[in-house]
Order: C-alpha cells, then structure tokens, then sequence
C-alpha cells in the first residue's frame, strides 16, 4: 500500500519534472500544469489566437473596435452601455484599458458617494434622475447569471441645502426647475427647518432646500464592481496597462477664408504593460477618453491643445486633478439618525456615516488654497481652520468632535465651468470624451455612458441632450450655467 | 425547433430552484441533489455559450415577472379613481383593503374576489394589509394617492426594499401604523427616512434580517419618531423577559 502511494507520488514528480525541464524549469504544480496544456490546446484549435512564436495572452488584442481608456465608473458605464445598445449581440469588439486594477488612485473609490437631484441645470438633473433609476433597478440592469446581487447600499436620507440671503431667490428657481423636471426636492424655511431638525442652527439660513426621495448616498465601490462584473459577463475584454501613445493620421484642409484645418484619426492606440518596456500597439476605430482626472493628459497625446492658442487646434482639455480632503469624525452628541447630507453655506459639506454617530465631510478649498495634486497626502490643519468652524457653527455639537480618520482623493476638475465633457473632439474626429464632471462624475456615470454609446453608435444624442457639454464650448467660451458645485 | 423547447422545458425548474437565491437574498442554501444540478448546470453554462444565453433570458424573464405583477390597472383607476384602483391592484396582489366604516376585504383562497366594492368609489381607503405580496417600488405608486390611508402593512413582502420606505413620503400626513416585521430587503439605511411620517404611532420593525444591529437600530428610530411606539426585536423578547421576571418580583 505504501509502496504504491510512494511510487505514484514519485512517478508524478517525475512527470512533472519531465515537463517541467521542457518547458524551461517553470515550477507550476500539476494542476497547473494541466490547464496549462488545455489552454494551449484551446488555443491552437480553429478560433483560438495561436502564435507559435511566443505567448501573447497577457497582451491586449492586436484589434478592437473601441478603446476605453480607463476602467473607473464612467469608463466601465460607457463600456456596458456601448454592449446593451449593440444591434447584434458580440458586434462590436470593446477593450478597457485600466492601470491600475487595484484602482488605488482612482477617483471612484475615493468619493463619498453621493447623489442628489439638486442641480440648477435640467441636463443635470435629468442625468442624475436617470441614473438614480439605473440605481434603483442595478440588480436588473446588472445581473449577472449565478452572480449574487449587489448590495448597492444605498442610504435615501436626502440632501439639503442651505442658502443664505443672497443665494435664497437663485435656490427658489433652482427647485422650480428640479421639481419641472420630476425631483422630489422641497423648500423649507428656517422655522421649518428648526422643527424638522433641532440640531441646526439656522442663524444665517434664509431658505433651504431638501430633497425628499432619490437622494442620498450609495457605495461607490459596489457599481464599480458590479458594472465590472456585468460588462466582463457581456465579453467586454480588459486589459491592465498604462496608454502612452496614439498613432494618428491627418487630413489638412482649407477653410472657405483660407484657414488651415487638421483633422486627425487615431488609429493605433499604445498600450505600455505595467513593470516592462513592452507595449502592444491596438488598432481601433474609436477611443474613449474616460480617464478621470488624467484625461487632460492624454488629450494631449492625441495632440489636442496642440496649435497656435486661440484656434480650434489650440484648445486644450481642460481638466486637471484638485486634490480633495474627506474627513471622518466622531461626535457622541451628534445629530441622529434622519441626518441628511447637509451643504452649508460656506460650501462645507456632512452627511451621517453608519450609525455610530460617525460622519464625514470636508469642503472644496478657494482657488488660492488649492493644495499642490502631486501627491494624496492628507492636511489635517485644513480640517482645523476650514472646515470645523463651519461645521461647529451650523452644528452647535460639532464643537466637540474627534477626527478619526482621513483621506484624500483627486475631482477630475474641469477648470473652465466644473461640468462634464462629453461627445467627440470635433478635429480629433474618433475620440470621445467622458470626463470633467468635477465633483458629480459617479451619480451621473450611468446616464453619461449611455449618452456617449448613442453618440457613438447613433451619432447622436437621444435619451437626453447633452449637447451642452461639448467640446467645442471651450472654443466657443460658452460656459455651462450651473450653480450647485460641491 | 424543438431542441431548444425541450432544453427550456429542462432547465426552468432546476433554474427556479436557483435563483430564489438571486431574488431572495435570504442566503438559505440549496439542498443537495440541487446543488448537484445547479453545478451540472453551470458547466454548460462555461461550455455553451447558448445555455449562457437562455438562462440569462431566463433571468430577465423572472424579473419581468415581477415588474408585469406590479403594474397599473391604468383602466381602472381613471374609471373608478385612486382609491378603487389601488385597492383593485392590493386585492390582484392577494393583499386585504378596508374603506372607511366598511369591512375588510379580501380575496379567498384561490386569489378571487367581489367587486362590490366598485361602487365605493367616493369612500376614502383607510387600511391595507399587503403582507406577504409581491408588491415592489413600482408597485406602491398605487397605494401613495390614497391621502386618508392610515395602516399599511408591508410584513414579508419579499420585494420591499429601502427604496421603497423612501418612496412613503407622500402619505406622510395619514399615516398612522406601518408594519414591516419580517421583510428581507429592509435596512436601516430606509428606515432613517421614515422620518418622513411625522403622524407614525405604530411602526413594527421587528424580525428584519438585513438591519445589522437590531438593537441599536431600534434605539435611533426611537430617538428619531418620539411620538411613536416602536415594536422593534426586543419587543418580543423583553415580553418572554418580563414574564421570567414577574415571578421573582412577587417573590
Ligand atoms: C473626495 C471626493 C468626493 C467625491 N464625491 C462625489 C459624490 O459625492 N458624488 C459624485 O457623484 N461624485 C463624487 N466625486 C467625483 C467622482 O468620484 C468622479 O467624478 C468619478 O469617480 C470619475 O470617474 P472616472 O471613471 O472618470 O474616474 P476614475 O475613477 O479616476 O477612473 C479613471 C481611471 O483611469 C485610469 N487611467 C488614467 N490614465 C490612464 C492611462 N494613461 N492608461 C490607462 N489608464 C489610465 C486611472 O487609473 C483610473 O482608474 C468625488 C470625488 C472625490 C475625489
């Protein structure tokens, strides 16, 4: 009996070893081994993409007809609607092109999650109504065979806003436009507002806004996923690595006043793999610049901004990273478990955090106090001279609270109106933006990949216009008119 | 033609043993020959893409059914008005409805009912009682423009999610008595916006597998509605507690 146990064992060693010097003296187990062989079965039979020479499945495909660059909550949203809105099922080829899968520095993970229908622009609040929706059905539009459902933790305990005399008569518009659009927002007075919640000090607070349904706050990380999940289920294809260059052709033309005109097609997306020199050129038809707080970069590797300033050609993107503060405190005394998510009228923010009488919240820092994005490093006394003041003084029992914890994380900040960019490059004529969005990018995420799909697949926009947020207001100087910016 | 038809009429059992636990989100496990089946099941679904595709047509078919439970009666309710149109829907479901000094109605055992009440079109609804029906957030519009409706009971209905607390606002000022008891989705992420309901006096929360600290949870819904009567998971307890303690008091 021992002896065969021990011979099997041997004899197995031996076979592995066998296979093992073969192939170069990889210490890959039996089972390894094994699926090893199969995969390369698999891939020598009819369909399968064998290359004698060398192994190539840790590469991207050599083609694809979209190319999403970055795999961040609008860029999977664009990935999964360009799937759902195809005619035929498998017609369009989709490769996302993420860095970093651990999504470390990506701005998903790091928000706070919130969605509100409070906007002063109907396009806005149109998005965030639709995406609510999209929200309240996920386990509809991203079910997965065999897949147990997302817990998308959603928390509908509203956001209300408050206004000071200044802001009151824009904020009474504003409700009028949110309600025409079908949001459920309601206006308050000070008194009203005393009653509902006893915690607030009103002093300064002419008006206040809140909204009664659809809005609050969710986990970020589950739609990430989830929407993973779902577009890997629809065969989307993903591929961890950094892109670093587009190969483009250009067409110069004439204008009818004699001005020169370039429009550009990329045609070869470069795909570097992390932790090597290897890249693999794609070629693709379309690219989606979905990269967050990173897409003013690589606008300007598709050679957008590049030309005399003033011109078309000229125009850069203009988003950049703004690094973000969000702290998490701790208050026995704190207000209770109705707690919305308060916007003062300093701009300071809070909302409730689980039931421990834990909240969060932070405040967006003025043009000169804008910390240097180099790094995510956290300034604690920004929390002691900005925001606690505000907070305390709106919140009489914030006078006495303890930071726990703290993060930082980068707005995918557009510098020129704070709102999202979205559709094509009007000289760059195959890439797509679906960025910008500075502070509101994960509850509009839905709606805006649905958005750049139809414009994609379309050629035009259909559930909702968003021909507001084009590229060409940059060059145009048409500033999209929205007051509420957290 | 008729492979296909034989392999649906093959799968869908097995498949609706399976997904109770997409739906159900109850976590109970699958007895054995079934768990058996379902990995059977998956294998084909790795190997064929076809058995991939029909099952998640499957899927959404199960989903829709819930969404084709919960429609309007459009017909009825522009005919009759809001009241004998939610009622309709709440008896459709399986549910009981009272109007105002009238009895309560309800379907009997194999879902049928009376439409008397038809002719109560200017009585107001005063009480549902929905528990154990299939009623989700779609579903609900039909009760919200019942204005004078004071009791709803929710209990187990197994599509009852936080959204749908959310979505009670607007029967704020009739609201009286809200029961829950026992619904699987509900949270206490939907129960801090019942504070919506400022006229609540009786609110049953108990039995609700998902809130994560029952106890605690109890304490802030307390603390959040201080005119109503919170029967909560202790509330069962606390009685078996006091019946204990009795005796040693008189002792
Ligand atoms: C503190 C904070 C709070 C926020 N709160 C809210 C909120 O309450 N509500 C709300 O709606 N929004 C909020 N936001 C904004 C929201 O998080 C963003 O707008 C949204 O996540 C943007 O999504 P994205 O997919 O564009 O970006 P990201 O999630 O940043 O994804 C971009 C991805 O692109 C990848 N990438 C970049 N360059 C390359 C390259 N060259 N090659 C390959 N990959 C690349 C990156 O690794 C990254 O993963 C908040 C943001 C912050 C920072």
């Amino acid at each position: 009996m021992l002896r065969t146990v021990l011979q099997l064992g041997l004899g197995r060693n031996l076979l592995i070893r066998g296979v093992g010097t073969r192939r170069g003296g990889s210490t890959l187990d039996w089972d390894g081994q094994v699926s090893e062989i199969k995969k390369k079965i698999q891939s020598v039979l009819p369909g399968g993409s064998w290359n004698p020479l060398y192994d190539s499945s840790h590469l991207p495909p050599e083609h694809s007809d979209v190319v999403i660059v970055g795999g961040g909550v609008l860029g999977l949203s664009v990935a999964y609607w360009l799937k759902k809105l195809e005619k035929q099922r498998g017609a369009i080829r989709v490769l996302v092109v993420e860095r970093d899968h651990t999504y470390s520095q990506a701005s998903t993970g790091l928000s706070v999650g919130g969605i509100r229908q409070q906007f002063s622009l109907p396009e806005n609040i149109q998005l965030s109504l639709f995406s609510v929706n999209f929200l309240r059905n996920i386990n509809e539009y991203l079910a997965v065979v065999d897949a147990p459902p997302l817990d998308l933790q959603f928390n509908p305990s509203g956001y209300l806003l408050l206004a000071s005399e200044k802001g009151a008569a824009a904020m009474e518009n504003n409700v009028k436009v949110q309600r025409q659009e079908g949001a459920k927002v309601c206006l308050m007075s000070p008194e009203q507002l005393q009653k509902k919640f006893p915690w607030i000090n009103t002093e300064g607070v002419a008006l206040a806004s809140y909204g009664m349904e659809d809005e609050g706050w969710f986990d970020p990380w589950c739609l990430l996923q989830g929407l993973r999940r779902k577009v890997q289920s629809m065969g989307v294809l993903f591929c961890q690595g950094e892109v670093t260059r587009f190969v483009s052709s250009s067409n110069t033309m004439k204008t009818v006043s004699g001005g020169e005109v370039t429009m550009k097609r990329i045609y070869e997306v470069h795909v570097k793999m992390n932790n090597s020199l290897e890249y693999q050129p794609v070629e693709c038809a379309i690219v989606i610049n979905a990269a967050g707080a990173w897409s003013g970069q690589i606008a300007e590797l598709a050679g957008i901004g590049k030309g005399p300033p003033g011109t078309l050609q000229g125009t850069k993107l203009p988003v950049e990273p703004r690094k973000r503060y969000v702290y998490l405190w701790h208050c026995p005394q704190g207000p209770g478990l109705e707690t919305p998510l308060v916007t003062d009228t300093s701009g300071a923010y809070f909302r409730r955090e689980g039931l421990g009488n834990n909240y969060l919240g932070g405040c967006s820092p003025t043009e000169e106090e804008e910390p240097d994005p180099g790094n995510l490093e956290v300034d604690h006394d920004f929390f002691q001279n900005k925001v606690w003041p505000c907070l305390a003084q709106r919140v009489p029992a914030f006078e006495t609270l303890k930071v726990r914890s703290a993060w930082a994380g980068y707005y995918d900040y557009n510098t020129f109106d704070q709102n999202g960019v979205v559709g094509p490059h009007p000289l760059v004529v195959n890439m797509y933006f679906a960025t910008g969005f500075s502070g509101h990018g994960l509850q509009q995420a839905p709606a805006v990949g649905r958005a750049v799909a139809e414009m994609v697949l379309e050629g035009h926009f259909q559930t909702i216009n968003m021909n507001p947020f084009l590229f060409s207001r940059f060059y145009l100087g048409e500033k999209i008119q929205e007051q509420n910016i957290i | 033609m008729a492979a296909p038809r034989a392999s649906l009429r093959l799968v869908a059992p097995i498949w609706n043993g399976s997904t109770r636990s997409i739906h159900g989100l109850s976590g109970e496990m699958a007895p054995r020959g079934n768990q058996r089946k379902r990995t059977l099941l998956q294998l084909l679904t790795d190997c064929f893409c076809d058995v991939e595709a029909l099952r998640e047509y499957l899927l959404q078919k199960q989903l829709s059914n819930v969404h084709w439970k919960n429609r309007s009666f459009t017909h009825i309710e522009e005919q009759y008005g809001p009241y004998i149109g939610g009622a309709f829907f709440i008896l459709k479901q399986g549910g009981a409805v009272k109007f105002q000094d009238k009895e309560w109605i309800r379907p009997d055992g194999r879902g049928r009912f009376s439409l008397e009440f038809l002719k109560f079109q200017a009585v107001p609804v005063e009480a549902v009682d929905a528990s154990g029906c299939a009623i989700n957030y779609q579903g609900l519009d039909n009760l919200l423009s019942m204005k004078e409706l004071q009791s709803l009971s929710l209990k187990r209905c197994p599509h009852v999610d936080d959204w749908c607390l959310s979505h009670l606002h607007p029967l704020a000022n009739s609201l009286q008595e809200l029961l829950l008891a026992g619904c699987p989705q509900v949270t206490e992420r939907g129960l801090a916006c019942l504070h919506h309901l400022q006229n609540l006096r009786r609110l049953d929360i108990s039995d609700l597998p998902s809130v994560a600290n029952p106890g605690l949870t109890q304490i802030l819904v307390e603390e959040m509605l201080p005119n109503c009567e919170v029967l909560g998971v202790d509330w069962a307890q606390s009685l078996k507690l006091e019946l204990e303690e009795q005796p040693r008091d008189t002792a």
